[in-house]
Parts: structure tokens; C-alpha cells; sequence
């Protein structure tokens, strides 16, 4: 597969969030307002990438060659832990301004099932080291498009008339609905096995 | 806050219905909308959250007073990617194509929150039998929601029930939208917002 193409795939005809069903605890949590929105999209985008970087390696070059597969679930876990504790540290010390846009959201992306579900989506599709990099950024722009969208719903949802039992939840995932069902648009852009 | 004096029973119903963990408490969404394309798939799942939810909550509440709490939360985590992994490799094993099914949406079950939310609030404070009807009763909850899911969006979308043809072919028409995922949005808007509507009644307690 081409790298291009597998950009356009995860950012858009596979959308993390609305094809895929995965992130969706933040994607309900932290779309109401537009500003975290984007601080969330950013870290989860980052921490995508990096997972990218530490797992393949973890996987093609330690666990696949001693047999270790089954250890995959344990292990990419604790890595990304880890490595969310480690981005964290390094940001604080780093930069403020960056710290106080994305710091807030990052222990809360060790439990988003984004970054495992990616993790374990990349080595289910046996991407090559790029690849598997590139499917990182494009499945992280891909929630960040997701949850802006949404954020900017439901931004104008606040002054509409809603029945009260649909309020909060219930009209959050109707409006994801609608906006997965006008992201299959999408499925036509290329062809793919 | 006192546990003993809640009967067991109440233990038990507090997860299918009044907590029930997708519907009221907006907990593992993720499994809920990917999985509930076809009845066996929902039916595939909600065994394998029992499975580790269960067996998870009884190695927590046996284990809980020799945690330091510092690492609690990474100690439910290890423990809980135990028991994910001996449930994928047995669906594996035992169900291949529903294995090939659902994807990785079984190994996710470690980072579901109803399962690690269940043993911080729960199982680490609660004996071993009081845990274990918690836990069942929350999968149970769980797997009320998913075969609802489930129902809705086979019968609607492909026209039959685990496999066996229950709306007309003559007349009835599959909406194909509900198979896809814009459907799992629409089917469980409605359905949070119909449970809304009966909490705010009063009805069913």
C-alpha cells in the first residue's frame, strides 16, 4: 500500500472515531467545547505517533521473534503507560505553554482505547515501519478532524431546542451518526482491498 | 456508606438496570457500537466481558488488602491483560470466526472502563462474594445493552435474527444503513434517550 494512501484511509474513509468506534469515551466527553477539543486532538495525534515508533519495533523485533506474541496486550499496554508518563514529564519540563495547552488530557489518553486499538490495528494489518508510522499521524489528524467537527456541533447545539431525554448523550451520538454516515462519502475517494 | 446492608439482589439489579453500565453510566462505548452489527457478535463479546470481568473481580477483591494503593490502578491493568488474553486466545481457539469477527475489539477490553472502573470502585473495597455478584451483575447489564444493540440493528438491518429470517423478504427492505456505523450511533441515541424518557417517568425502578 502507498503511504499517501494510507494517510487518506485512516484520516478519513476509516475515521478512528466514526467508522472504526474507537476513542469514543473523549469523543462524547470532550467535544463540548472547541478549544479542548483541539489541546486533546493535538496529544492523542502525538501520543498516536509515538506509540507508532516504540510498538513496532516492540513487536517485530522482540515478541514476534522469541514467540512472545500473546504478551502483545500486556506489554503494548504497559509501554504506552509508560510512554505517556515520559511525554508528560518531558513536556512539563520542556515548554509551559505547550504543558497547559495538552498536559491535562495526557494521563487521561493511557486508558483511550485509540492508542491500543491503533497499536494493535497496525500489527493486524502488517505495516512495514513507515507505514505503521504514517497510519499513526493519519488515524491522530483523523480523531482531531472528528472531534472538531463535533465540538463545533455541538458548540450551536447549546442554544437549540432539544426534547430533554435526548439532551447530552443522546443527541451526541445522533449528531455522530450523521456525521459518520456523511464520512462515507469518503469510501469512494480510493479503492482499497 | 454501608454495603452489608444492601440485600445481594439489589447488588446484582443495580447493574442491569438503574447502573447499567452503556446505558446509564455511558461506560464502554467503544465495544457497544462496533460490535453489535450481527447478534453472535454481541453475544461473542458479552461472554468474553463476563469472562474477565468476573475472574477479574475475584482475584481483586482476594488480592485487595496486599496492593499498595500508589499502584493500584497499574496493578488492575496487568491483572486484567491476564485475563483479556487467556479470553482472546480461548475465543481463538474455541470460535475462530468469531475471533476473526470481532478483531481487536477483545483485546480492547483491558482499556473498557466499566471493567477497570468496576475494580476501583467495587472489588477493591468489597468481599470476595459481594464483588463477584457485582461483577455479574454488571455484565449482565452490559450484555442487556449489547443484545439490544444488537437486535435492533440485525433485524432492522439485515432483516433476520441470529441468522433466521424474521421480517418478510416480500415486503421488507434492509436498511443497510443499520448494519453500518452511522446506525450503532443512531441505534444507541435512541435508545439512552428512550431510557431517559421512562427514568423520567418513574417507571421500572
Amino acid at each position: 500500500m502507498e503511504v499517501f494512501i494510507i494517510f487518506i484511509w485512516a484520516v478519513l474513509i476509516n475515521n478512528f472515531v466514526l467508522a472504526q468506534f474507537l476513542g469514543i469515551c473523549p469523543f462524547l466527553g470532550i467535544s463540548n467545547k472547541l478549544s479542548s477539543a483541539v489541546s486533546m486532538g493535538m496529544a492523542v495525534t502525538f501520543v498516536m505517533t509515538m506509540t507508532a515508533i516504540v510498538t513496532w519495533p516492540l513487536y517485530h523485533l522482540i515478541l514476534a521473534p522469541y514467540k512472545l506474541e500473546f504478551l502483545r496486550i500486556v506489554s503494548f499496554i504497559l509501554v504506552i503507560a509508560c510512554l505517556v508518563q515520559f511525554v508528560e514529564m518531558f513536556i512539563r519540563k520542556m515548554s509551559e505553554a505547550l504543558y497547559d495547552a495538552m498536559g491535562i488530557y495526557l494521563p487521561l489518553i493511557t486508558t483511550n482505547c485509540a492508542i491500543l486499538g491503533f497499536a494493535l490495528l497496525s500489527v493486524l494489518k502488517d505495516f512495514n515501519y513507515l507505514e505503521s508510522i504514517i497510519f499513526g499521524v493519519g488515524a491522530g489528524l483523523g480523531f482531531t478532524l472528528a472531534l472538531i467537527l463535533m465540538a463545533g456541533i455541538r458548540e450551536e447545539l447549546e442554544f437549540a431546542d432539544i426534547p430533554v431525554c435526548l439532551k447530552g448523550a443522546g443527541i451526541t451520538l445522533l449528531v455522530a451518526g450523521i456525521l459518520s454516515l456523511s464520512f462515507m462519502g469518503f469510501a469512494g475517494l480510493i479503492r482499497i482491498s | 456508606m454501608t454495603p452489608q446492608a444492601r440485600s445481594l439482589t439489589f447488588e446484582f439489579m443495580k447493574g442491569v438496570w438503574k447502573e447499567n453500565p452503556v446505558i446509564a453510566q455511558l461506560l464502554g462505548m467503544c465495544p457497544v457500537l462496533a460490535v453489535t452489527n450481527e447478534v453472535k457478535n454481541g453475544i461473542a463479546m458479552s461472554g468474553a466481558v463476563f469472562f474477565v470481568l468476573t475472574l477479574s473481580a475475584v482475584m481483586i477483591s482476594l488480592v485487595r488488602k496486599l496492593i499498595p494503593p500508589q499502584v493500584r490502578i497499574a496493578s488492575y491493568i496487568v491483572v486484567v491483560a491476564a485475563f483479556v488474553t487467556i479470553a482472546d486466545l480461548m475465543l481463538a481457539a474455541f470460535f475462530p470466526a468469531q475471533s476473526k469477527a470481532l478483531g481487536p475489539y477483545v483485546p480492547l477490553i483491558v482499556v473498557n472502563c466499566i471493567i477497570l472502573g468496576r475494580m476501583e470502585a467495587f472489588a477493591s473495597k468489597n468481599t470476595l462474594g459481594r464483588s463477584v455478584i457485582d461483577a455479574l451483575g454488571m455484565s449482565a447489564g452490559f450484555a442487556v445493552a449489547l443484545l439490544l444493540m444488537c437486535t435492533v440493528r440485525e433485524i432492522l438491518g439485515a432483516g433476520t435474527w441470529l441468522g433466521v429470517k424474521v421480517l418478510g423478504a416480500g415486503w421488507f427492505d434492509p436498511w443497510v444503513v443499520m448494519v453500518l456505523p452511522p446506525g450503532a450511533f443512531f441505534t444507541l441515541g435512541v435508545i439512552i434517550g428512550v431510557s431517559n424518557f421512562i427514568q423520567k417517568k418513574g417507571l421500572g425502578t
